[in-house]
């Protein structure tokens, strides 16, 4: 016995095993039938298919345990056509296990690498080809090729410019102006004081003047929450504590980590939770920033009443509203 | 000859003097496949594909791409006399108006669903078994690109229907590229037309979803098959299967039959779960209207991993010179995405950088044999599970009555803790899985007989093991670690030390493994 070491060995393919259909005709004409009759199966559900299309009433609901109260149209539509693809699918493989050939074949691979000498016989060709167009010598056209395409390709760039306007000041700016009245949103009807109770939240946007109704690009910055607590309630900076109305303080309701309404106003913690990513402010505080991945405050808007006693903006919003972007200043 | 024969021999005839297909017919049709149940993977993508062209065509001949308002008039009542998008009004003509409508409306979004699926196994297939290794690193990368691209296209469909849900998305994708330093803001206008969102976005997408990107798809998907169709497909190792050949079935006629039956049956089984799984009811949701939102918003699962990062991200924000650089919304949306990206195409290379090993591999690895490997890819998916599972945590939270901030606590410590400790415990199962293949070689299978010994001792019967077995067991290689010298043969220091070192140490973790049991053990333990 030699001290090398010794790998087990390869036992080559196993020998091939019938199975019974191939041996056995009682089998094999029973694996015949099976096999058309779920090609049959199939041939009823689209028979199912065509009949739920035509004569089952759209409007028609039907219960069943699971999936509870579903239109009977759709459901037996969908399980015709459902049962007609499956089954062509069921007896395709069982046609193939049963009945096709199943002995096991070898194939030999090849290498991917190419032969040296037709490696050696494509650098020959390339050389000679290249050196015939003077791909190397003339290094003028080289350059000045590579200048027009090189150029070429700013083209799309070019004629993509139009795709859109440059933000301007538009991702600075609001709609609230100074004396801008809080109007209910849906409803757009102006609110005073006395409309909130405490603990009440409300919905608003800036009085919207014209025939047009209003875009949405402008709501996406314009939406503001009113949020009614006790006066006493607040922890604010001498500014910001001006900034509210006899316990009402708004925020903009565009979340600043990315633009979601944040719309979960829990009235015991008086927190506002934004669905979207679960950044929570405190109301209290000047919408602080107490958990999530926001990393600023919401913009908190001033607000006042006019001679009539409806709920006015007193300037605009102090800074953007929504997320951050580069050319942002605070 | 019969009719029928002539028929058929005129027609070959026909084609056969102009295209020369008979040779390329006579070699390819019977060409052999290898069989395994996890080679349907991929073809559960590529028939989810074909049912997402087929779909998706039925819904552009109703769907109105347009954000222009309409008065909605049609016959679902909660939502008549409400103003929305004509996109919006389309789509919920097609699922309430158009017979088979929703039908197919459902299927196209089970199928992307499945689509997605089916790409992410099929990518786990080929990476814990290394297929990707030399000669198929080409066919790798491509699939990474249609991950990626999967991504983006299912996110685009997903967003069409403009409804209160899919707007929301929307928005936070408009967050992201205006993130961006220096362009992001003019990105977004270009993109949107305007400010947020106009009306040019939807039409914008639905070209890019139902011709841009579908063409790129159907373009990468032909290169992938042709890849591996000329490079053969890869082979579990067992007996009589070697790196030089192929063993399977003839296309003609089993393997036709199979991979087309199996069509009808991923169709059938997408379009079962569209007639009874209602998926994305966009009538309960509502028009998008940019200062609403529902409690719960999802994006679909192969976004939940991006939206779970953004979650859990820090509130870190850099201001610099009166310039913003929101790091909470780049760093998990654009530079972690990136690295996980980048790294998965590149690991192919990675890994041969390691391993030195510049070969060709047809026969497949058991998972186990490659500890290092195994464990890194148990530790990617569990850094994904984890980015998952926290895109799901208001959901979670309400479900099972727990606190938003403890899960969204236990992601952030989670995913820096447990993808390392994955990676421990994968390591030492695939170790001690190695250890009980040398076990089951050497001393065979326990047959669970209990036989008394002349002095009263029990001891349970084991039985060999078939040579089969033994050979599918100990087929694979174990390689030893690269021998890297730090200095060259006159005793000088070689460049690149650190790098070297590296390599050196990352390799050798990479050899560690239970030595496969050989002939030499088998007879000792024969002589005891």
């Amino acid at each position: 016995m030699s001290n090398e070491i010794e790998a087990i060995k390869d036992p080559g393919l196993p020998a091939h095993v019938h199975r019974k259909a191939d041996t056995d005709p009682v089998a094999e004409k029973r694996a015949e039938r099976q096999v058309a009759i779920l090609f049959l199966i199939s041939a009823l559900g689209t028979v199912l298919f065509i009949y739920a299309y035509y004569f089952i009433p759209e409007d028609v609901f039907v219960f069943f345990p699971v999936l509870g109260n579903t239109n009977a149209h759709q459901l037996f539509l969908g399980l015709g056509l459902a049962m007609a693809l499956f089954f062509i699918g069921a007896a395709a493989i069982h046609w193939a296990k049963t009945l096709m050939p199943d002995e096991e074949v070898i194939a030999m691979r090849h290498t991917m690498r190419s032969e040296d000498e037709d490696r050696d016989a494509l650098v020959k060709t390339v050389k000679e080809r290249a050196g015939a167009a003077g791909l190397g010598r003339r290094s003028l056209i080289k350059r000045s090729m590579g200048l027009s395409l090189g150029l070429i390709g700013l083209s799309p760039l070019v004629l993509l410019r139009d795709l859109g306007p440059l933000p301007g000041d538009d991702l600075t700016k609001t709609s609230w102006k100074a004396g801008s009245r809080l109007v209910t949103d849906p409803g757009d009807r102006p609110i005073r004081p006395q409309d909130l109770e405490v603990g009440a939240v409300a919905q608003v946007l800036p009085e919207h003047f014209g025939e047009e109704r209003r875009a949405l690009s402008d709501i996406a910055k314009d939406a503001v929450l009113l949020i009614r607590l006790r006066p006493e309630e607040f922890q604010l900076s001498p500014e910001r504590l001006s900034w509210t109305y006899d316990g009402i303080i708004a925020f903009s309701k565009i979340c600043s980590h990315m633009g979601c309404a944040v719309a979960l106003y829990e009235q015991t913690t008086k927190h506002l939770l934004c669905p979207c990513h679960q950044s929570t402010f405190d109301v209290p505080r000047a919408a602080k920033v107490i958990f999530g991945p926001a990393a600023r405050s919401l913009p908190q808007l001033a607000i006042t009443v006019d001679a009539e006693g409806y709920l006015i903006a007193q300037k605009p919003f102090s800074e953007p509203v929504g997320p951050s972007f580069w050319e942002r200043s605070s | 000859m019969t009719a029928r024969e002539r028929v058929a021999g005129t027609v070959a005839n026909y084609v056969d003097e102009r295209t020369g297909a008979a040779k390329w017919m006579k070699k390819n049709l019977t060409k052999v496949f290898p069989d395994h149940w996890s080679f349907l993977l991929g073809e559960i993508a590529l028939y989810s594909f074909v049912i997402l062209l087929l779909s998706g065509t039925f819904l552009t001949f109703w769907y109105d791409p347009s954000q222009r308002e309409v008065l909605y008039g049609g016959s679902y009542v909660p939502l008549q006399g409400l103003h929305m998008s004509a996109a919006y009004a389309s789509t919920l003509h097609i699922s309430f108006e158009v017979r088979g409508g929703l039908l197919m409306r459902q299927i196209h979004h089970w199928a992307a669903l499945i689509f997605m699926a089916a790409i992410v196994v099929h990518l786990m297939r080929v990476y814990f078994t290394g297929a990707f290794r030399k000669p198929r690193e080409f066919n790798w990368i491509i699939g990474v690109g249609l991950l990626t691209l999967g991504i983006v296209e299912g996110f685009l469909g997903y967003s069409l229907p403009d409804d209160l849900l899919s707007g929301t998305g929307i928005r936070i994708a408009e967050a992201i590229i205006q993130a961006l330093p220096v362009v992001g803001s003019y990105l977004a206008f270009f993109a949107f037309g305007g400010a947020f969102p106009g009306e040019a976005f939807i039409p914008r997408i639905f070209t890019v979803h139902v011709l841009l990107l579908p063409g790129i798809f159907l373009a990468l998907i032909t290169v992938h098959l042709m890849l591996v169709w000329y490079q053969k497909h890869t082979q579990w190792p067992g007996p009589g299967r070697t790196e030089k050949n192929v063993v399977g079935y003839p296309l003609m006629p089993a393997y036709m039959a199979k991979a087309g039956g199996f069509f009808f049956i991923v169709f059938g089984v997408t379009a079962f779960l569209g007639a009874v799984a209602s998926i994305n009811p966009i009538w309960l949701y509502g028009p998008y209207n940019p200062g609403q939102i529902s409690a719960g918003s999802q994006p679909d699962w192969y976004m939940g991993w991006l939206d779970g990062l953004v979650r859990m991200a820090p509130p870190l924000e850099l201001h610099l010179f009166g310039y913003t650089v929101p790091l909470n919304i780049l760093i998990p949306g654009l530079i972690i995405p990136g690295i996980l990206f980048t790294g998965l195409a590149l690991y192919p290379f990675i890994e041969s950088w390691i391993t030195g090993d510049k070969r060709e591999h047809h026969l497949l690895d058991r998972p186990r044999n490659v500890p290092n490997r195994t464990a890194l890819g148990v530790m990617s998916l569990t850094f994904m599970l984890v980015a998952l599972l926290n895109g799901g945590n208001d959901i979670i939270a309400t479900t099972f009555h727990l606190s938003i901030n403890q899960i969204m606590w236990f992601s952030r410590i989670g995913i820096i803790v447990l993808p390392p400790l994955a990676f421990v415990i994968t390591k030492r199962i695939c170790l001690s899985l190695q250890r009980a293949d040398r076990e089951l070689v050497l001393h065979g299978r326990e047959t669970g007989r209990l036989m008394m010994l002349p002095h009263g001792e029990f001891v349970e019967v084991h039985e060999p093991i078939s040579p089969e077995l033994a050979w599918k067991l100990t087929a694979h290689e174990q390689a030893p670690a690269l021998a890297l010298e730090d200095v060259d043969a006159r005793g000088v220091r070689r460049a690149g030390g650190l790098k070297n070192k590296l390599r050196k140490r990352i390799s050798q973790a990479n050899a560690e493994s239970i030595a496969k049991p050989t002939v030499n053990d088998l007879t000792e333990i024969e002589h005891h």
